[in-house]
């Protein structure tokens, strides 16, 4: 009998590996159990909070009449919308701040950090102060800092400075640069307009068709097209068709002076500029300086065999240099691009109506913190994820395939 | 006099070299020159010489002047008015603290700024200075509260300037470092249920902007309590922000991790070391050793970070010059206000920029 318990204990050991399998068995449910009950803990709580506060949980509130005016939309808005659609509204004027924000800060980002490498002293330590100043400031104070200035007395005039017989002159007697925001000329709503943007949008995608046509082409017989001349020729003609075949409209809406404000054409809010500008220039300076370590880190032999190649200098950068250093690059560029659609929700402060801002009325309005608080999260969580997940796509796509 | 040609030539080679070495080049410089003529003059006008800084003679002023701002001086000025940050200097510095109070935060201030540099010589890191750390922070809380040895009680709503910009940075970054560590082995773990735990908090926390955490922090944190329990706005955003390291430091010590050879923890296994001595003794030390350099620019980000803060109405240093420019005679002068505070920050991020860069240097040479 005893023999044949310790021959059961020393099969079980065996099964076990000495133990160790169910100690971290027993460590992995205590832990699981732990945060589980924590967080039931904390649910509970706010549960009981929140009935005490006479707060109904849930999404339907959303469908609610939000009740509030939001000061600029890309989409029809009013204060009848429902808080859902406030939401929409935020997200929109989120995504086209982060967008704008992406496309301008990597080209400024490439462009400086490409300058840093000049061979003329005066431009490398021009940009080496840019890089060096810029990130060290907090995007926050950059943003409100741009904020006073373009809505400040003392930089800019007001609507109202331009009215009358004695008024101020607009820029190039259409453009009106005030406080209140950049007032200017605008395409009229017209059909014909849609089509050249159509037009646009088609050449834009054949010349990047033509461009990757070429490339296989180029494979295969070792022969190059004219790309860029082809591309940039479908780029210019084909919006003019569309503009043509669309009624070729040449309406356009200049702002009108009136009594007190302006009216028609468009306008650039000045929180608008604000948070442009501070994310962009934030952005734009660690983005140089990840250009500048990335082009650093391809070696010199790789420019040398170039040039002993006798390929000019433009052909080294694009096709040698930059390919290789993109490599390098990609990875911190993508944490920049995240990083700078987090700090969009930096808007609040300055008052432009992203995302953040427009569910902070609602959270106040509605007294809805848990559920305005979750969907914030999950926009920018999913946002953030689809990023991510694109650029390690991109990232694997170009990253050296070694043999 | 030979001597002097010489330089003089030299320095004309350099020139030729370094700024008109092609023709593109010189038309560069040519073109970035006539910039800095335009636009130097300007500058320097409109912060030094049209600007209104106002001083009197005083002869019971240490120094023997003081400052005697006034708003109707700046309305004629062309430039600007620094008037502003002396006028609001206190202010600034030290938010709504009772005025004859303000020994504390100071003494506060300083305690902590010689603490931190005191702890930025790596061969001073140790158990001692843990403790250290540990004795200091409840210190300076009740220095600046208060209620206790005769001092007056001084609630955290009207803390504000240098301490909390101070407190939630090197606190905040003190706190979340051993939560950082643990994150970062619980990631590495081989034990599923820990790990994806880990992964979810950190990958979370990650995702989403401050802002919403702090938002969460500051209303969700009171509904999350039993009722009766309160803790106030300061502590909340203090979690907050300690959550949020955490999550960042965890990563880069986690890379520190990755990076130590693997012969060393199979080095340790097969001295038959347990799992919490080959963590503490040999893969911690040579995981935190590399990844001090990366560390300092995450610190640098969340100092930079702790300016969000203002978004939930609380006044760290950028939230008093807001604060000071809410005053109408005031208010065309925030302007200044903000650079003033843009200086204070870009020192501070730059030096500890720099000490970074030192650090790596150092480590290299002792890895060598």
């Amino acid at each position: 009998m005893a023999n044949a318990i310790s021959s059961f204990k020393r099969t079980l050991r065996i099964i076990t590996m000495n133990g160790k399998e169910v100690k971290a068995v027993i460590f992995q449910a205590a832990f699981f159990f732990l945060v589980a009950g924590g967080a039931y803990f904390l649910y509970h709580n706010m549960q009981v909070n929140l009935e005490r506060q006479n707060i109904q949980t849930g999404f339907h509130y959303l469908s609610l009449e939000s009740g509030f005016a939001i000061g600029e939309s890309w989409i029809s808005y009013s204060p009848s919308s429902s808080y859902a659609r406030a939401i929409l509204v935020g997200f929109i004027n989120t995504s086209v701040v982060a967008v704008l924000g992406i496309t301008l800060a990597t080209l400024i980002g490439v462009f400086v950090g490409v300058a840093a490498l000049s061979s003329n002293w005066l431009v490398s330590k021009l940009t080496s102060v840019y890089i060096n100043f810029l990130r060290n400031l907090p995007v926050l104070l950059q943003i409100i800092l741009w904020y006073t200035i373009v809505t400040s007395p003392r930089f800019l005039p007001t609507v109202r400075d331009f009215n009358g017989e004695n008024g101020l002159e607009p820029f190039l007697g259409t453009i009106y640069m005030t406080r209140q925001g950049i007032f200017m000329p605008f395409f009229e709503a017209d059909i014909g307009w849609l089509g050249a943007a159509i037009g646009l949008a088609t050449g834009i995608f054949i010349s990047i068709w033509i461009r990757y046509l070429s490339r296989i082409r180029m494979d295969k017989t070792g022969q190059q097209l004219p790309v860029f001349w082809i591309g940039t020729s479908f780029i210019l003609v084909l919006p003019c068709i569309g503009w043509l075949l669309m009624g070729a409209p040449v309406g356009i809406d200049y702002p009108e002076m009136g009594r007190f404000r302006l009216s028609g054409g468009a306008t650039i809010t000045p929180e608008f500029i604000a948070v442009l500008f501070g994310l962009t220039i934030y952005a734009s300076a660690f983005i140089a300086d990840i250009v500048r370590s990335g082009i650093l880190s391809v070696p010199t032999g790789q420019v040398e065999a170039g040039r002993s190649l006798g390929l000019q200098e433009g052909v080294i950068m694009g096709r040698i240099v930059l390919p290789q250093a993109l490599r390098i690059i990609i990875p911190p560029l993508t944490s920049q691009y995240l990083n700078l659609t987090k700090n969009s929700s930096l808007a609040v402060a300055v008052g432009y109506p992203d995302l953040v801002s427009i569910s902070n009325t609602t959270l106040n309005q509605t007294g809805q913190a848990p559920e305005a608080i979750m969907i914030m999260m999950i926009v920018y969580l999913s946002t953030s994820l689809t990023t991510a997940f694109f650029m390690n796509w991109y990232d694997k796509k170009i990253q050296f395939v070694e043999r | 006099m030979s001597i002097h040609l010489s330089i003089l030539s030299t320095s004309r080679n350099w020139i030729r070299r370094k700024l008109f070495n092609t023709w593109a080049n010189s038309v560069i410089t040519a073109l970035i020159i006539m910039a800095l003529i335009y636009f130097f003059p300007k500058a320097y006008m409109w912060v030094v010489t049209d600007a209104i800084l106002t001083i009197q003679v005083d002869s019971e002023s240490w120094w023997g002047y003081s400052f005697v701002p006034d708003s109707n001086a700046c309305i004629k000025a062309n430039g600007a008015c620094w008037d502003f940050v002396a006028e609001k200097f206190r202010l600034i510095i030290f938010g709504l603290y009772p005025q004859d109070q303000h020994w504390r935060p100071l003494v506060m201030m300083i305690t902590l700024i010689s603490l931190i540099v005191y702890s930025l010589d790596t061969s001073r890191w140790g158990f001692r200075l843990g403790v250290t750390w540990v004795v200091a922070i409840p210190m300076m809380f009740f220095l600046m509260q208060g209620g206790v040895l005769g001092l007056t009680f001084v609630q955290t709503d009207s803390w504000g300037g240098g301490p909390i910009t101070l407190i939630l940075s090197a606190v905040g970054i003190v706190l979340s470092f051993p939560i950082a560590v643990m994150l970062a082995f619980g990631r590495q773990s081989d034990m599923l249920v820990v790990k994806t735990i880990c992964i979810f908090f950190i990958e979370i926390i990650r995702g989403v902007p401050l802002i919403t955490i702090l938002f969460m922090a500051s209303l969700m944190i009171p509904l999350f309590l039993p009722e009766g329990i309160n803790i106030n706005k300061l502590l909340r955003a203090l979690i907050g922000f300690t959550l949020f390291s955490a999550a960042y430091v965890a990563e880069v010590i986690r890379g520190g991790l990755q990076a130590v050879p693997k012969g060393q923890y199979e080095a340790a296994d097969s001295l038959g070391l347990s799992y919490w001595q080959k963590t503490i003794f040999i893969i911690l030390p040579q995981a935190l050793k590399l990844v001090i350099p990366p560390i300092m620019n995450t610190f640098i980000g969340l100092f930079k970070d702790t300016t969000l803060i203002i978004i939930i109405s609380m006044y760290d240093f950028l939230g008093t010059v807001r604060l000071g420019a809410s005053d109408p005679a005031w208010r065309p002068y925030y302007i200044e206000g903000l650079l003033f505070a843009a200086i204070v920050y870009f020192v501070v991020c730059y030096a500890m920029a720099a000490y970074s860069l030192h650090l790596e240097a150092k480590l290299d040479t002792e890895r060598r």
